[in-house]
């Protein structure tokens, strides 16, 4: 992409061009990603990404392991949140196959994917914190995150790459006392967020740092591919679990929070930071709905060991905690799929930085990298 | 609006550049020339009641017995809250496919991806390069018939004890 | 021996090796390096619950003032060769970790065609951690098995000008 910008000084005088390095080892990149700065003292003209390096060749895999052998696979696709794409590749499957899923599986799916979004966002919060210089948000993040990976370790026996959810259904009942448990931990955490938002989210420094810093509008969020949190930060009033409903998202109400512009302009760092925080307590409500709601009955269906779907191909779509993850998965009738494509909320995230770093400082470029919440895996797969 | 309508629209318009409506088991799709990919792109981004802003996916196939490389547009309108489906066939010996960067900007990377993992090259794509690999990559690693180098840099890919993970 | 029991009771006694060993093993500063998913446990061995800073660990942000690099996920061919350059940027002594089953051997994707199998075709490595990811304990213990591993060292007879080129210094019990 040519870039027209002059560079001058106040006199009209032009300057050098500086060209930084930034990564791939960067404490704030979360990952390795590398960004080539081409700068104008401390004012970007240009951020250009470099990314593939933690591209681990997952869609290839795919056309060697077989349909129920990826499962593992798909939570190396963003280990930050691994109960969405095990969801997201379940559903492609389950769709290609005609298999309906049990409704307490659905529940259970459900379950575990909110827990897992709960996690990923405070990961998020906390980094965007952490790179704004607030280190002790971070840690309070984390304490979180542990109680929330035991739970989960109870459901599954990983705390970070679950392998729970299988084509057909889940693989295990939730344990007992679980709907308890987790009951009991949401009301610890939902005065937890709030006290966390206090602490951060309304921090002078921070709300400086983040508001009005890279705005991106409804129509540039869209026509870029945003996704997701970043997307309702713009003001888009879209969720795939209320406007394409897959699962039993249906069943529950809750809201979709949106970018409002509270502290600078509508789509600005900020906006897509309380979109996140907002998004959490949604979470909450609906696990209260699933916990309260969760029927009895199996939690798998029967699917065949040497699974074959027909032939054909299908584009699911499932929002993921970094937005919109849209799976292409054909089949040529064996028993190994024909293609995978992965297409996630990161990689078009990353896509548009090139494009938001200009005439931004050098310091904003690591506000807009946490703000988008991008990680390494889920951009390079 | 359904894919019957969309269609309709699109064969009102570009006659037989587009091909039939392929029902398909979940999703309508439609066959367009490589040639006239980006004319029907701007079409149905700007035609009132159609309104796609969005390229939400752009994936890549290799079908080596069919001697093609087949790209799958999956597009959205979150205005419209409808979506389609356009397939792209190009020669797999030299496969060209004009860009649609210029209707979408989501399309300059999905496309460059493609370009790595596949060998399509998007003719008129302003930065085409390696996205994932690295630069000096040989091969595209997407294609059923790819070879990986015996080394890296000095770093041999040769893996031990070499089990079953070759299809037969 | 006079000498020794002659002096006063709060004074100790110990060789030169030892003390150093004890000093750097009490100090260890890792290098802020997560390649894949082994990062997110890596910080949470560093977080609240498993708390690295016990040990004297903490953090830093650049090669150059580390001593202990964790290989903290899979290790790609592109990422090798910066990964190389990272470990010649580090001032001895240095020691590597390899945490996870992807740098030890490839592990779940050693047969990925972009992935390096094992993080020691590139640079030497003390200690191994296994798992997929490790869990924070997992990890103590091989930062606590480093930590073994140097109060062995030999500094004092060794001679300056031997290359210190992968593999322990001194005997491995």
């Amino acid at each position: 992409m040519s870039v027209e910008l002059e560079i001058h000084d106040s006199q009209g005088l032009p300057t050098e061009e500086m060209t930084l390095n930034m990564g791939p080892q960067h404490p704030s990149t979360h990952g390795v990603l590398r960004f080539i700065v081409k700068a104008d003292g401390e004012v970007m003209r240009r951020a250009i990404p470099d990314i593939g390096y933690l591209h681990r060749s997952i869609e290839k895999i795919a056309e060697k392991v077989g349909w129920h052998g990826f499962m593992p696979y798909t939570d190396r696709v963003d280990y930050v949140a691994a109960m969405a794409c095990n969801q997201g590749w379940a559903m492609a499957a389950e769709q290609l196959a005609g298999i309906e899923v049990p409704r307490r599986g659905e529940y259970c799916r459900v379950i575990a994917a909110e827990l897992s979004r709960i996690c990923s966002h405070l990961l998020g919060v906390g980094a965007m914190g952490m790179d704004m210089g607030a280190i002790t948000p971070f840690t309070h993040a984390l304490r979180e995150r542990d109680m929330i990976m035991d739970l989960l370790e109870e459901l599954c026996g990983a705390r970070l790459t679950f392998n729970y959810m299988r084509i057909g259904g889940v693989a295990w009942d939730l344990p007992h006392d679980f709907v308890e448990k987790v009951s009991h931990y949401l009301d610890h955490l939902e005065p937890v967020i709030e006290e966390f938002n206090q602490l951060l989210g309304y921090n002078r420094i921070y709300v400086k740092r983040f508001a009005d810093v890279a705005t991106v509008d409804a129509d540039m969020a869209i026509a870029w591919g945003l996704v997701g949190p970043n997307l309702r930060g713009s003001g888009v009033d879209f969720d795939v679990r209320r406007d394409l409903p897959y699962s039993v998202y249906e069943d529950f109400d809750f809201d979709v929070p949106l970018g409002s512009g509270e502290m600078g302009s509508i789509g600005d760092c900020w906006d897509r930071y309380i979109v996140r925080m907002r998004e959490m307590v949604e979470s909450i409500r609906i696990l209260r709905q699933a916990l309260a709601g969760i029927p009895e009955g199996p939690v798998i269906a029967k699917v065949a060991r040497n699974f074959k779907p027909p032939v054909g191909d299908v584009h699911v779509k499932i929002e993921a905690p970094r937005g919109e993850q849209s799976w292409y998965v054909s089949s040529d009738g064996s028993e190994y799929p024909h293609r995978v494509h992965i297409r996630t909320g990161s990689f078009t995230a990353m896509g548009i930085i090139d494009r938001l770093s200009r005439g931004l400082m050098i310091a904003d470029l690591v506000a807009v990298i946490a703000s988008m919440d991008i990680v390494a895996p889920e951009v390079d797969r | 609006m359904d894919s019957t309508g969309i269609h309709a629209a699109l064969r009102g318009h570009f006659d037989t550049a587009v091909g039939e409506l392929a029902p398909g088991p979940f999703e309508a799709s439609i066959e367009v020339d490589a040639s006239a990919i980006e004319a029907v792109c701007t079409f149905l981004r700007d035609e009132k009641g159609l309104e796609f802003d969005n390229l939400s996916n752009l994936s890549g196939a290799d079908y080596p017995e069919l001697e093609r490389i087949q790209a799958v547009y999956s597009l959205f309108s979150y205005k419209q809250r409808h979506s389609i489906t356009l397939r792209v066939n190009a020669d797999r010996t030299a496969p060209v496919i004009p860009t649609v960067e210029a209707v979408w900007p989501a399309a300059n990377w999905l496309e460059r991806e493609i370009f790595d993992l596949l060998g399509v090259e998007f003719s008129g794509h302003c930065d085409l390069r390696r996205i994932l690999l690295p630069e000096d990559w040989v091969g595209y690693p997407l294609r059923k018939d790819y070879e990986e180098q015996p080394d890296y840099h000095g770093i041999s890919t040769v893996r031990e004890n070499l089990l079953t993970m070759k299809r037969d | 021996m006079s000498l020794i029991n002659s002096a006063p009771e709060m004074v100790l006694t110990s060789t030169v090796d030892q003390v150093l060993n004890w000093t750097r093993k009490s100090s260890l500063w890792y290098m802020l390096f997560g390649l894949a998913c082994c990062a997110i446990e890596m910080m949470h061995t560093g977080g609240p619950r498993a708390d690295l800073d016990r040990f004297g660990m903490v953090p830093r942000a650049t090669p150059r003032v580390s001593d202990l690099m964790i290989i903290a996920g899979t290790l790609t061919l592109k990422m090798a060769l910066r990964t190389k350059v990272l470990y010649e940027q580090m001032p001895d002594p240095k020691y590597v970790v390899s945490m996870g089953s992807c740098s030890n051997c490839g592990g779940l994707f050693q047969y990925a065609y972009s992935v390096c199998d094992g993080v020691d075709k590139v640079i030497p490595v003390d200690v191994y951690v296994p798992g997929c990811p490790p869990r924070p304990e997992a990890l103590t213990e091989g930062l606590i098995m480093l930590q073994k591993k140097i109060m062995q060292e030999k500094w004092i007879t060794r001679s300056s000008d031997t290359p210190r080129l992968g593999g322990p210094i001194g005997e491995r019990t």
